[in-house]
């Protein structure tokens, strides 16, 4: 009976691994395929020839052209995939600059409205995007920063949804630590940068984490704020790949994917402690 | 010392002011004034109520919250229910089933259509098994593409959630009931379950906040007016932003936050009076 149970746990926990993994193994196998490969077996979806379209896990004749023409050939790709670091990368300079303090400031700080701006922090964290668009628009175009990726950067640069995941950690780190800082004539600062923020490193880790593969796979905003298309970034190039070239398609989603995949990888345990601390808080 | 921790929030806050909460507030007003300016009252609101578009994505945004927080947070117990059983191995499963939040939605946009079009992957496996295919981005069936699309994406952020809060729970705690004769459902339903009301809410909350991001997938597979089953809110306020409908957008933003901090509140009470805590 135990036995029994534990094969089907098991076996319900593969299924599922599976279906988490495949778009990736998808990716790759398309990303190898020839044209002609692919053509024959999308040629359903490609085409609307009668029939349905079918997949291999190996490709038959694997070949390098699509990665080649990517590299050679896209410019408009790497344009795009700048764009999109510039967007991370600003938001995840502007956290860290602004967002973190901020979190160790409401953890550890004891000042008239704390509660307060708690509170509003909270309140502003849930609110979907869709009901900040307006204002925020609004805003960047008062300050004649519509259609540019400031537009982006700027008010994810002060999303309060990392605040809250930091100060998770730091509400964690006890107080009697911070104490004898003090007591060693350690000032505010200096107990924030090497007490706080190295204690708190695995919610920081976890939260800056969040916070790049978020920037990284925006939709909304770039297509709210940026008009240029050579401004656009990644997310809103890719889908516009014709199926036509699914091959390069499929070749360009995957290297897009790399860099978050292996930032996710190398901080994934980071990542799953930082999640966790968060279930617990209201 | 006095206003400790001021300095360190103080730069943050104000760009939240500049950033969120000034502009808001500016809505706020707006949504009681005509474009052109001018104080109308509730006539916005009156407008977004009757207006057709919304209350189909009002409604279909309602049935997608409803079905897919209930399932998302089943299925994620049950799979951490099962890796919380087999102890430390589950580490890898978790950081598999944690995988596709780093994939961002455009580099799945493909695949979706790939596998879901009329001629495609899904319905070639389902004719294998000599099923009758289904046209699945062109009839209501869109739907359920797209809440499986949110349960694949979600599962595996929430079970990281759900197993916090389990290894939270002491074990002297069940080695004492299994003293007492309890059996694995009475545990479950007596020790478990309770302890993780608490968890539950924050994990709710999570995932209807996330609930509101599937409109990436939507949008990239299907573009500004998909089939009518998950034309969604989130598409009613982009198509209202392409038309500068300043009036409409600010009531209907007002009137979202409003039943945002309801269904917040709301899930606490379903919670905390909810059956068994």
């Amino acid at each position: 009976m135990r036995r029994g149970y534990a094969v089907f746990g098991m076996t319900v926990l593969l299924a599922f691994a599976v279906i988490a993994a495949a778009p990736i193994v998808f990716l790759v196998t398309g990303s190898l395929m020839g044209d002609v490969e692919i053509r024959e077996y999308l040629s359903p979806v490609l085409t609307g020839a009668k029939g349905y379209a079918s997949w291999r896990l190996f490709p038959v004749y694997p070949t390098l052209k699509n990665v080649v023409e990517l590299l050679l050939d896209s410019p408009e790709f790497f344009l795009m995939f700048w764009n999109t670091m510039k967007i991370a990368a600003g938001i995840l300079l502007g956290q860290i600059v602004l967002a973190l303090p901020a979190a160790w400031g409401l953890s550890r700080g004891n000042f008239p409205g704390k509660r307060f701006v708690y509170g509003l922090y909270i309140l502003l964290m849930m609110m979907p995007f869709q009901v900040m668009m307006l204002s925020q628009y609004l805003v960047l175009k008062g300050m004649g920063l519509d259609n540019t990726l400031w537009a982006v950067i700027l008010p994810g640069s002060f999303s309060t949804f990392s605040v809250f995941l930091m100060y998770c950690f730091f509400t964690e780190i006890p107080e009697e630590v911070i104490e004898a800082a003090r007591i060693d004539g350690a000032g505010e600062w200096k107990i924030f940068l090497f007490i706080g923020a190295p204690l708190g490193r695995t919610g920081v880790t976890a939260a800056l984490l969040l916070q790049f593969l978020e920037a990284y796979g925006m939709v909304e905003q770039p297509l709210a704020f940026l008009k240029e298309k050579s401004l656009f970034p990644l997310s809103l190039y890719l889908p516009e790949i014709s199926l036509e070239e699914a091959g390069f398609a499929f070749c360009a989603s995957l290297a897009a994917l790399l860099p978050v995949l292996f930032l996710f990888l190398a901080g994934s345990k980071e990542l799953g402690e930082g999640i966790a601390s968060s279930a617990w808080k209201e | 010392m006095r206003n400790k921790g001021l300095w360190f929030v103080l730069p943050h806050f104000l760009g939240v002011l500049i950033f969120a909460l000034l502009p808001f507030l500016d809505v706020v007003r707006r949504s009681f004034c005509k474009a052109a300016g001018g104080f109308c009252g509730l006539e916005n609101y009156i407008a977004v109520w009757k207006n057709e578009a919304f209350r189909l994505a009002a409604g279909n945004t309602l049935r997608f919250t409803l079905v897919c927080l209930p399932a998302l947070l089943l299925l994620s117990l049950a799979l951490s229910l099962l890796l919380y059983g087999i102890g430390r191995g589950g580490t890898l499963f978790k950081n598999v089933f944690l995988m596709p939040m780093a994939i961002p939605a455009a580099c799945v946009a493909l695949i979706w259509r790939l596998l879901f079009d009329a001629g495609g992957i899904i319905n070639g496996v389902l004719a294998a098994f000599s099923c009758p295919a289904v046209d699945w981005m062109r009839t209501d069936s869109a739907f359920w593409v797209l809440v499986c699309s949110y349960l694949w994406k979600n599962t595996g952020y929430v079970i990281v959630l759900w197993l916090a809060a389990m290894a939270g729970i002491p074990q002297s705690v069940y080695e004492a009931a299994r003293l007492d004769g309890a059996g694995r459902a009475a545990c479950f339903r007596y020790i478990t379950l309770p302890c993780l009301a608490p968890a539950a809410y924050t994990i709710a909350v999570l995932s209807f906040l996330n609930s509101f991001k599937v409109f990436r997938e939507a949008y990239l597979v299907a573009g500004n007016y998909p089939q009518r089953s998950i034309y969604l809110l989130q598409h009613v306020f982009n198509n209202w932003f392409l038309d500068l409908s300043v009036d409409k957008m600010a009531a209907g933003a007002v009137m979202l936050a409003l039943v945002v901090c309801a269904a917040v509140w709301a899930l606490g009470r379903a919670i905390s009076s909810g059956p068994g805590i």
